[in-house]
């Protein structure tokens, strides 16, 4: 690598009151250890204070620094600028989603979704404060783990081409914390929740792409969560029809 | 406030990623199989109008273009079966206690064994 090399960044920008954006090239120096985020704090810093992106912890954790980077869903944080020196990275804002400005995304349509699920837990009796903890065997705790890592980066949305058709599904990421709950066994929720997950913006808008899982940096595994989803739906309403069955 | 801008999701989307033609593959074999089944239709149908009417099936069916159109069809059921095998595990993890099985075995389990099994008994049932 010469002394001096930079790397072209191509990034979208755009304004509340533009219709369209348009892509500012910036020559960033070229650092090997240096990641995406770490060229935009640049261009920020000494070029051009004005743009604007999201991002806090840089170690993958927080969820904030999402974008589309040369047409993939990834935290910013973690896709290295080695991975594509010499030639130049394209940096868009998460696909499907409203832009405020630049880079950063509009969350409303998501935390309204999410919201909607009831992502927390869901007691059908409360026990007194006295009665202690309400204990989960190794097993139990198992069962939700993998969906519970999640950290609404919201990357699964932007891989996802059912969000970009259909605005009102209610996306990987939230049916997948829905999972979260409704697999835990300290939870008795699943039938309140069941409103909107079982609807056609819920599981069943899924065509099972399955990008939302590749694309996920937490292996959450949201298609799979979705697909299990519709198992459990399925069989739900199967039991319905028997005799003996609940109704 | 007026719409912002938000990235337009086009006809073409299925083109702009390797997971997306593989995943339009998939959905695209399911034409090639409910085609056949109006295939088998048209088959049982000639069984039921009598010898005369099979017979003729039967010599169409030497024809290259349907030789064609079966090789065909057979491709696109094989793909689309073995992409569904391939994510059943998904969508039906197996626990041994509480441990998950592999998803390699669980498909192999739930998928390609029976498959095997049915394709043996149906051969069986043909050639006996």
């Amino acid at each position: 690598m010469a002394r001096g090399a930079t790397i072209k960044l191509d990034v979208f920008r755009c304004r509340p009151e533009d219709e369209r954006g348009t892509f500012r090239s910036y020559d960033v120096p070229y650092r090997e250890h240096w990641v995406v985020l770490d060229a935009l704090n640049w261009i920020k810093d000494y070029m051009d204070g004005t743009l604007s992106y999201r991002w806090s912890c840089r170690m993958g954790v927080c969820g904030s620094c999402g974008m589309m980077i040369n047409g993939q869903p990834a935290l910013s944080c973690a896709v290295f600028l080695k991975s594509y020196y010499p030639n130049s990275i394209r940096v868009e804002p998460l696909s499907y989603f409203p832009v405020d400005r630049d880079l950063m995304i509009d969350l409303e349509g998501f935390l309204a979704k999410l919201k909607s699920i009831k992502p927390w837990i869901i007691h059908e009796d409360e026990k007194p404060l006295e009665a202690g903890e309400y204990l989960q065997t190794p097993g139990e705790l198992a069962a939700f783990k993998q969906y519970s890592m999640c950290i609404n980066c919201m990357l699964c949305y932007a891989a996802c081409p059912v969000v970009g058709a259909e605005e009102d599904f209610l996306g990987p990421a939230v049916i997948a914390l829905a999972q979260r709950y409704n697999l835990d066994s300290r939870d008795q929720g699943a039938e309140e929740r069941s409103v909107a997950i079982d609807a056609d913006e819920g599981i069943w808008g899924c065509t099972f792409v399955g990008e939302c899982t590749e694309v996920c940096p937490k292996q959450v595994d949201p298609a799979g969560a979705i697909q299990r989803a519709k198992v459990a739906s399925a069989k739900n309403w199967y039991s319905k029809l028997l005799p003996w069955g609940e109704r | 406030m007026k719409n912002r801008y938000m990235t337009p999701l086009g006809w073409y989307w299925f083109l702009q990623r390797p997971a997306f033609r593989a995943f339009m593959a998939r959905e695209a074999t399911s034409v090639a199989v409910a085609g056949y089944l109006v295939f088998v239709l048209i088959l049982l149908n000639a069984i039921g109008d009598g010898p005369v009417a099979y017979d003729r099936v039967v010599v169409n069916l030497k024809q290259p273009l349907a030789v064609f159109g079966h090789v065909l069809v057979f491709g696109a059921a094989l793909y689309h079966s073995i992409t569904w095998f391939n994510l059943t595990p998904k969508a039906m993890p197996i626990y041994i206690g509480e441990d998950r099985v592999a998803d390699f075995w669980a498909a192999i389990l739930m998928g390609y064994l029976p498959w095997l099994v049915v394709s043996a008994v149906v051969l069986w049932a043909v050639t006996r």
